[in-house]
């Protein structure tokens, strides 16, 4: 017979969890809620006065056709950052793994940049970048490369794009670097008998065996791309040239905190928490099916 | 029954004693938030650290709070949650908004009346006034750092492409063939650039050639205000920087304040940037100050034969109740009023102006500093307060902007002037478009502040 493992009490399981489901009720639902309440509304900036408006927030955003762009901003913005975050700290992860010289000090170098403040990586990448002060910006335009990222919507979009997905690497090298140590010796020494090549055994050993590192990574990255990286953007084009680099959790910012327009703001942002949902709801509904775990 | 009664008054006796001893002690405490770096923010906070050690009664707790637009959303952000500062710094184009705030904000003039504090406002420069006030003259906020924009050029790299360092451009078609010769002769990489290119270029150039930016005054006299801001002038004026760009004589260098630091380094020989940009432009472009000019801002000369006077930016104190419906004490206003009459002085706006390069917002101080033989050692120190003053009484197009949302109206403008200077649509279309998306701005604002 088997052992039930039940709790008799029926009030003891929602004791245990009652703390986290606190921390969850006040940190994440309570301000969900407030957001949704808040895009129902039309306010003067100091909340003197406010007037229920039921969708119309909604309307007005999605009727913008510069929202509209934003969209496709983050799309191409959300699968690059994603993308060049996630391949090289995979690579530089697999090259760390290996018995080489000195390998501390790369894999503690590799890891620096994550201790980085968005908007100080932002300054970083402006004094290399910038057309007349950054170092290579002045010898792009000095070789005849037409640089200048405050008038060219793409070389703005891709700057964004490397300084948001440079400070990333970092947190997926460490995760990649742990995921590949915890790769059982046997079953790769194994795969050397039977004289299957590195690149081989990485793709047929390695690579499903990390799944669920890679899996984690990418709801992680993803998350990251769409609502941590208004600071990078803000620091580096304010969104600019024109509306070139404006993402949706930018909008979302800047409607809310510099304009002041929180009815919309907050519409924004709940159409941003849908998108989000979803995105992750089938990330885990249709790529977590191939995660070996 | 009597014990009680004895033991109450002994009690009410003693707590009043202790208030007594308290309040001859403790001063009344006045939060002041700023959005000055330094080394400015540095030199306001003297000024409240003079003004109490001056007197005994009130204590001024000045502190930085981010830049402008940080500062407004901290204080709106403590304001809703009840505990506001008593004074705010706010930038000019947070004017509106204010202006709108009714409950949040004491307005100066009410707050001088029930205070018996008084300020001869009429000394002030009618530009700065009048920027601050309601239409019936009656002043809203302290204002104290204006600046306006003015020309700055590069002496050495007129030298180097032919041109006369002491004379620069006075017109577009002047600066538009100075910039042409300084590439043409390679004397600097860039000619010409702008710092705050919607306010040098769109509001300054509408106040200059004295057409309206938008209706109603520029919005002074009605929230139903519209933009006005794809006239046939702006529209032309637009071309003449795609054309520049296209040229290579003109650069964009950035939003905001970006544009400086083109003619920091030297790459830029000429830019249209605040006049608090004196003392970096001094300090920082090469040759120092014997190589740095200061001008007039250019104007078109078929549009107009004169032009008028220029617009200030910078900022003025907002005087906060302490939350929606708690309304500050007497003495908390007497505090703030007396600051306010300190900061006021001729003197401390004299010193002001000539430590950095802000505008004399008194005529009185303005008179102060020239007596002194200030503007013959310092040459062109003068031009941002003659571009105000001597351009005959101001018009409804030149007395100041009252926009609401007018930040996020900047942006707008900004984007849609990036996307002609790229070349995706014609100048016409951009204007277009940033009416459009401007106007919707105005309205939204309108209606939430019914």
């Amino acid at each position: 017979m088997r052992r039930r493992v039940i709790f008799d009490d029926k009030l003891l399981p929602y004791l245990l969890l009652a703390p986290q489901i606190a921390v969850t009720i006040v940190f994440f639902f309570w301000p969900a809620a407030q957001a949704i309440h808040q895009s129902t509304l039309l306010q003067d900036p100091f909340g003197m006065r406010q007037q229920f408006v039921g969708l119309e927030n909604f309307q007005a955003v999605l009727a913008d056709p510069n929202y509209l762009g934003a969209i496709r901003v983050t799309a191409i913005f959300s699968i690059s950052v994603t993308v060049l975050a996630m391949a090289p700290a995979l690579l530089f992860a697999a090259m760390a793994d290996r018995h080489i010289r000195g390998a501390t000090t790369y894999k503690t170098l590799l890891i620096w940049p994550y201790a980085v403040a968005p908007a100080v990586a932002a300054v970083l990448w402006l004094f290399i970048f910038h057309p007349s002060i950054g170092v290579l910006g002045r010898a792009l335009n000095a070789a005849g490369i037409v640089w200048n990222y405050h008038l060219d919507g793409e070389q703005a979009l891709g700057l964004v794009i490397f300084a948001s997905a440079w400070k990333q690497v970092s947190y997926n090298f460490l995760f990649f670097l742990a995921g590949l140590q915890s790769i059982p010796k046997s079953v790769l020494e194994a795969a050397s008998i039977d004289g299957a090549s590195a690149t081989r055994r990485f793709w047929t050993v390695v690579f499903p065996l990390l799944s669920p590192t890679t899996f984690f990574l990418l709801v992680v990255n993803v998350v990251y791309a769409f609502f941590d990286t208004f600071g990078t953007i803000d620091a580096l084009t304010k969104g600019g040239p024109g509306t070139s680099t404006v993402t949706l959790i930018y909008r979302v910012y800047v409607d809310g905190n510099a304009n002041l327009n929180l009815g919309q703001s907050a519409a924004q942002s709940v159409i941003l928490m849908a998108i989000v949902i979803a995105l992750t709801a089938i990330q885990f509904r249709y790529i977590e099916r191939k995660v070996h775990y | 029954m009597l014990r009680r009664t004895a033991m109450f008054a002994t009690t009410a006796a003693a707590i009043a004693l202790a208030a007594g001893s308290v309040s001859a002690q403790a001063r009344v405490q006045i939060d002041f938030w700023h959005g000055l770096t330094q080394p400015l923010g540095g030199m306001l906070e003297q000024i409240a650290a003079d003004f109490n050690a001056s007197q005994t009664k009130y204590q001024v707790n000045a502190s930085f709070k981010g830049a402008y637009p940080e500062t407004m959303v901290a204080a709106i952000a403590a304001f809703r949650a009840g505990n506001s500062p008593h004074v705010v710094q706010m930038f000019e184009v947070g004017t509106a908004t204010m202006m709108a705030a009714r409950g949040a904000v004491k307005p100066l003039h009410e707050l001088l009346a029930e205070t018996g504090v008084q300020i001869d406002f009429n000394d002030y420069l009618p530009g700065v006034r009048g920027y601050y006030s309601l239409v019936d003259g009656r002043i809203m906020s302290m204002p104290f750092n204006s600046s306006t924009t003015i020309t700055f050029y590069n002496k050495d790299a007129f030298r180097k492409a032919g041109l006369d360092p002491e004379k620069p451009p006075t017109t577009w078609a002047e600066t538009r063939k100075a910039a042409q010769q300084i590439r043409a002769t390679n004397a600097a990489p860039c000619g010409l650039t702008t710092a705050w290119p919607t306010w040098a270029q769109i509001e300054q150039f509408s106040s200059l050639h004295n057409v309206p930016l938008a209706t109603k005054a520029n919005g002074l006299e009605g929230m139903d205000t519209e933009l006005r801001i794809n006239s046939p002038l702006h529209v032309r004026h637009l071309q003449t920087l795609i054309d520049m760009t296209k040229e290579g004589s003109f650069k964009y260098g950035g939003r905001d304040g970006a544009g400086d630091a083109l003619f920091a380094s030297g790459e830029c020989a000429i830019i249209h940037a605040s006049s608090g940009f004196r003392a970096r432009a001094l300090r920082e472009v090469p040759g120092g100050a014997a190589n740095v000019g200061f001008a007039f801002l250019p104007h078109y000369e078929d549009a107009i034969a004169t032009p008028r006077n220029s617009i200030i930016g910078g900022a003025s104190f907002w005087t906060l109740q302490k939350g929606p419906n708690q309304p500050r004490s007497k003495d908390e206003f007497q505090g703030i009023a007396e600051f306010y009459r300190f900061m006021s002085q001729p003197a401390v706006a004299a010193k002001w102006h000539t430590d950095t390069g802000f505008l004399p917002v008194r005529k009185t101080a303005f008179e102060q500093v020239r007596t002194t033989g200030y503007y013959q050692q310092n040459p062109g120190a003068d031009i941002p307060v003659r571009q105000m003053l001597e351009r005959g009484d101001t018009t409804p197009n030149t007395m100041g902007l009252r926009l609401g949302n007018m930040p996020q109206i900047r942006v707008v403008m900004q984007e849609e002037i990036e996307r002609a200077l790229q070349g995706q649509i014609t100048a016409q279309q951009a204007l277009d478009a940033a009416v459009q998306r401007g106007n919707q701005i105005l309205r939204d604002f309108e209606r939430a502040n019914r």
